[in-house]
């Protein structure tokens, strides 16, 4: 059972999404976050959504793996719509008055602006994670950081930690699935018992683990050295990242439409 | 020059509390050998294999690798880059999350120009029979694809030295035979010269030379027949002998006429059969 999880929540494809560069694709998910804080009326807000609904299509990913990755945040989401719409004062009368609680027009639909903003706030992250790989993302972060290791910043290191870390996900659990069955088979009680009686239980499976998991890291060193690992220095790439003609497009493409929804400014009053 | 790999009087102690692992140990392998290395468990047979590409450096004596000293720091990626080491568990060898990209991982180290690794990876991972999954997850394979995975990521190097740290000790027989098959290709057919630290007997009785290590040196060195057949020294030894030879070690006992240096079943079934007839 636990074997079959996913690590991260990449949808294997073959759109133009996907094949952005990733290095833009960070930087472009980066820049809509920006806009999304910048964006100030409903018209841009809807035009956004729009743009996010677009290229989800063009990725061909299907709708229910966005709601079930909007489904965690619905807490965070009611919470924050909530406050707004109770604390946000405005002109003219409350609609609705009780005891100390006034809401008012503004606060109603700054409340939606709110709300629907986080909702495209994680939909546009989603958009990259679903179409590049983990082990492309971790490249394409250790590129795009690659100027602040002259700054002293362990850019490489970090990468290689990640990448083996992605690698490490699935043999940890085979691991943790083992040794909770080796517990079980000398009496172990993991499912049964208070909430106490359970995490207290959980003992006597992290501990094999972790040291299974110290042994492995120094096999694995032993083996990387072998191997003439020696740091980020003079290392070269199997796999080179190349800007594509079609990758140009996509930034034209980006920055008239991103354009297009701050210009809606002009056009229609803010919400506050 | 035809040395490949020289141990001399090499002596080794994991700290110096502890008694020597390897004590005295001396060998030499010479080029295109496929060399067998046996031990009962703590006979520094390990600890002498991690010698051979300087993740170890001797107390005292030498270890030199094509006629470079080992301890000689300047030299030290050349050194590894010759002798290529594959370990028990392919598990913890594995560092990329996908074959092809774990594979290229010692040649991005080396420094080498992507489209060179792009066709040594190729070239590495045809001659490990694993081309076929150069896509997949690691963790999507079974222990004997695995294994090959870890030996193409060495093989990548173009080493001339393959050195097995008991490679097969954690695989199922039919992965066994599949990484054995593999390992005996390279021999023969690249030339590369191959250090095999095993416990399975069959799998040393295929080899050019035997030798038997214990307690930190080497105690028996000979052709897998000249070794094996000398049956009550191998069992004093703690080792086994391979099924075959210990056969025809019981049927002489029992009166029976056998030629000497029965060690595969082949043999064995062929000398019953002339027995027989």
């Amino acid at each position: 059972m636990l074997k079959d999880i996913t690590i991260g929540q990449h949808f294997p494809g073959d759109s133009i999404v996907h094949r952005t560069d990733p290095r833009l694709k960070i930087l472009l998910v980066i820049a809509y976050i920006v806009l999304l804080f910048t964006i100030n009326n409903f018209l841009g807000l809807a035009l956004s959504l729009v743009l996010l609904a677009g290229l989800y299509m063009l990725a061909k990913i299907p709708l229910r793996i966005i709601l079930k990755s909007l489904k965690p945040i619905i807490p965070i989401i009611a919470f924050t719509a909530i406050l707004n719409l109770f604390f946000m004062g405005g002109q003219g009368e409350p609609l609705i008055h009780f005891w100390v609680i006034k809401v008012y027009k503004e606060g109603i639909a700054y409340a939606i602006f709110m709300a629907v903003r986080i909702v495209a706030l994680i939909a546009g992250t989603g958009l990259l994670t679903y179409t590049t790989s983990p082990i492309v993302l971790t490249d394409a972060i250790e590129r795009l950081l690659s100027p602040f290791a002259k700054l002293g910043l362990p850019v490489h290191e970090l990468a290689m930690m990640m990448t083996i870390a992605l690698r490490f996900i699935p043999t940890l659990i085979e691991e943790t699935d083992k040794i909770m069955n080796a517990q079980k088979a000398r009496g172990a009680m993991l499912d049964s018992g208070s909430a106490k009686d359970r995490i207290k239980a959980m003992v006597p499976i992290l501990i094999p683990l972790f040291i299974s998991a110290f042994r492995r890291a120094d096999e694995l060193a032993m083996a990387m050295e072998c191997r003439c690992y020696r740091g980020g220095e003079g290392r070269t790439r199997l796999k080179v990242l190349k800007f594509q003609p079609h990758d140009w497009g996509t930034v034209t493409f980006c920055a008239v439409t991103f354009g297009l929804v701050w210009a809606t400014r002009f056009v229609m009053p803010g919400v506050l | 020059m035809n040395e490949m790999i020289a141990a001399k009087d090499v002596r080794f102690r994991y700290t110096p509390e502890n008694p020597y692992a390897v004590d005295g140990a001396s060998m030499t392998i010479r080029k295109g050998e496929f060399v067998a290395v046996l031990g009962a468990n703590g006979c520094g047979k390990s600890t002498l294999a991690k010698h051979f590409n300087a993740i170890l450096l001797p107390e005292s004596g030498t270890v030199t690798v094509e006629g470079m000293d080992t301890r000689d720091e300047s030299q030290l990626y050349d050194i590894r880059q010759t002798v290529g080491m594959v370990f028990q568990n392919p598990d913890n060898q594995i560092v990329a999350t996908v074959v092809e990209e774990d594979v290229a991982f010692a040649l991005e180290n080396l420094g080498v120009p992507p489209a060179e690794i792009r066709a040594r990876i190729d070239e590495a991972m045809q001659m490990s029979g694993i081309y076929k999954h150069r896509e997949k997850a690691p963790h999507k394979l079974s222990g004997g694809q695995k294994q090959r995975v870890a030996i193409a990521g060495v093989i990548a190097m173009r080493p001339d030295c393959l050195v097995l740290d008991e490679a097969t000790a954690m695989l199922d027989p039919r992965g066994r035979e599949k990484v054995m098959e593999t390992i005996h290709h390279l021999n023969k057919d690249f030339g590369i010269t191959v250090v095999s630290i095993t416990h399975y007997m069959e799998e040393a009785a295929q080899a050019d030379r035997v030798l038997v290590m214990s307690e930190g040196h080497v105690v028996m060195e000979g052709t897998p027949k000249e070794v094996f057949s000398q049956t009550e020294k191998v069992r004093s030894l703690r080792l086994d002998v391979p099924q075959a030879a210990e056969l025809r070690d019981e049927l002489v006992k029992a009166g029976l006429d056998l030629p000497e240096g029965i060690i595969t079943e082949d043999e064995c079934a062929a000398a019953l059969y002339e027995l027989l007839k």
